[in-house]
């Protein structure tokens, strides 16, 4: 088991603060943040590369703090890969083994099954420099393996690889996984996540702010950056009114808009979660069901994966899914003026 | 579009001259000797010892003071330390001080009564108007092109690829040896040639340390000084003729290394 407590590591003007986590041996842990967070540091620091301030890393029982980076069994895969340009993949491959003077055979043994393993039997005799970013991922993993590490530390490993790749290497990061490889991820990436994970921290300006599952952490963010993280756009911070003679509960965004809930819960403060394509948009007040209802500016029209985004400012500003018949029948362009509507049930209350 | 010609045109012109500048004083040696001249130069056993001893001390001391100056090359690239900068400045200073108080200065360590003479004392080494003495010369002067070269070519090597061999196991001497010198190479070659070629060509702090055994540069000058400009020049155009040899040779060598390995 990995864990690691209270670390503190200062690097000029950034520092991880009290950085905690455990990873069960086989779990795939992921570190999820946005760029500069210093979840890469968290990386190194695991590996050696960083000495921490404070704090400990124990694995299997071991305090492996102080210990040196070659004494270590954590193999860390870089962002860049860190292939060897003078070396040939195979080189690369061994050169651990020929470090250890491992014999011709175990070598040959080693380096046939991890080639065929990670489909790369075909690139042993090329040069590392001729190869494509998803080959280079796998070569650098294969040679992380040779150490045979009890854990395998990734640092953003699909963020160079083309879209059509990623679909691929995750199921060989899964693979290995399942295989019993315990494995410590970082990325910004929160899809990666969900495709992956049994658990995610999440980290902001050098502190881990929530972690759990990824189920838990994106139903139940703890603030708006973890929402957002999550995909959830619509997170808003409320005071919540009860209504003794109403089902539905008053949640007050600002001190003149409020939306209506439905929840059991007593809190009186919390976040309310409304998810994008719960959203319906129009261009008159609708006669419908929905309790919210609210008149707003469009701000944007931003192409989406699928369809469009549209920003309505309506005193707060909601994020909708639309599709793009919807945008060309319907005209939405900016400054025009929309009307937003959701169901009661849509909205989701976390007491916090 | 015109603008943009006459930059280039008064680009050209400027460049022309600064090469007319270097080429011509070369062209002037060549076209004022005979090939009688020459020839007889080329016999003389006093001239043809004169370069060999020439090539061999440049060539020891590169060679020698290499062990010394790349690892110190490394730490400079890799390490921060309180008075790095101080060490960058003590490297450059043999190229800013005139190379005749350089010798001055270097023979108030190596003579009998300095420091590094009573330490070759104890071993039978003596410096003055020695070989060793004109080696030492030779390095002092060429050692700054080694250091800074091979300093540039281990910055350039990423420290990432250093840290996965370290987390692939290596030792620290292991993964020099392995990551970082193989892939500074280049560099390093560079910076032997340039310090090779430094010290053939050295002669005001070599002439205060050893007049004789006599290198070619200090044999030019005596024969200028003796005999005037027409006994020296035949043997400057040999010896520049032995230095461009030399250099190019070693230059093609380098390059086809790395064409090998790129």
């Amino acid at each position: 088991m990995l864990k690691v407590e209270n670390l503190h590591i200062d690097l000029g003007n950034f520092s991880l603060r009290d950085i905690c986590f455990e990873v069960q041996p086989g779990e795939y842990f992921m570190l999820l943040g946005a760029s500069g967070a210093g979840k890469s540091v968290v990386l190194e620091s695991l590996a050696g590369l960083v000495h921490p301030r404070q704090g400990s890393i124990s694995l299997n029982g071991t305090d492996i703090t102080r210990l040196p980076i070659q004494k270590r069994k954590v193999g860390l895969v870089f962002q860049d890969f860190a292939l060897f340009p003078h070396l040939s993949v195979e080189e690369n491959i061994l050169y651990r083994l020929k470090l250890r003077k491992k014999s011709r055979k175990e070598q040959a043994e080693t380096l046939n099954r991890l080639a065929c393993e990670l489909n790369i039997e075909h690139l042993l005799k090329r040069s590392t420099t001729t190869l494509s970013g998803g080959e280079k991922q796998r070569v650098a993993l294969a040679r992380t393996l040779t150490l045979e590490p009890d854990v395998l530390l990734l640092d953003e490993p699909l963020a160079s690889v083309d879209v059509s790749l990623k679909g691929e290497l995750r199921s060989l990061l899964r693979r290995l996984n399942q295989k019993g490889q315990t494995i410590v991820h970082v990325t910004h990436d929160y899809e990666e996540a969900i495709a992956l994970a049994h658990r995610i921290g999440i980290i902001e300006q050098g502190r881990i702010i929530q972690s759990g599952t990824p189920h838990e952490v994106f139903t139940q963010p703890k603030n708006r950056f973890v929402a957002n993280f999550g995909g959830v756009k619509n997170f808003y911070p409320v005071r919540l009114e009860a209504h003794p003679d109403k089902e539905t509960t008053r949640a007050c965004i600002t001190d003149t808009l409020s939306v209506q809930l439905m929840t059991h819960l007593k809190a009186r403060k919390g976040f309310v979660l409304i998810g994008q394509k719960n959203i319906l948009l129009a261009t008159g007040p609708q006669e419908l069901d929905t309790v919210n209802q609210f008149r707003g500016v469009i701000k944007e029209v931003i192409p989406a994966r699928f369809g469009y985004e549209v920003v309505v400012d309506a005193g707060i500003v909601f994020y909708v899914s639309v599709t793009s018949e919807a945008v060309k029948t319907r005209g939405y362009t900016e400054g025009q003026t929309v009307w937003v509507a959701f169901n009661a049930s849509s909205v989701k209350f976390i007491p916090g | 579009m015109q603008n943009a010609s006459n930059f280039k045109l008064v680009f050209t012109l400027l460049g022309a001259l600064v090469l007319l500048f270097l080429i011509a004083p070369l062209a002037g040696l060549i076209l004022h000797s005979s090939a009688t001249e020459l020839s007889e130069t080329l016999r003389d056993s006093e001239v043809n010892q004169s370069i060999a001893l020439t090539l061999w001390t440049s060539m020891l001391a590169t060679g020698l003071f290499a062990l010394l100056a790349v690892p110190l090359a490394y730490l400079l690239a890799r390490y921060s330390f309180w008075g790095k900068q101080l060490v960058l400045g003590i490297i450059d200073l043999p190229v800013v001080i005139p190379h005749s108080a350089a010798g001055i200065a270097l023979l108030t360590v190596i003579s009998r009564q300095g420091m590094l003479g009573k330490a070759g004392g104890l071993v039978g080494l003596e410096f003055p108007g020695t070989r060793a003495g004109i080696v030492m010369a030779m390095a002092f002067v060429s050692l700054p092109f080694l250091i800074n070269a091979a300093r540039d070519a281990f910055e350039a090597v990423p420290e990432r690829l250093e840290k996965a061999a370290l987390n692939l196991g290596a030792s620290p001497v292991k993964v020099f040896f392995s990551i970082s010198l193989p892939l500074a190479w280049r560099g390093i070659v560079s910076g032997l040639i340039m310090m090779f070629a430094r010290g053939m060509s050295e002669f005001g702090a070599v002439v205060i340390v050893a007049y004789h055994p006599m290198i070619t540069p200090v044999m030019i000058f005596e024969r200028f000084g003796a005999f005037g400009l027409s006994y020296a020049r035949p043997v400057a155009i040999v010896f520049i003729a032995v230095c461009l040899v030399f250099f190019i040779a070693l230059r093609i060598l380098s390059n086809t290394r790395r064409r090998a390995e790129g």
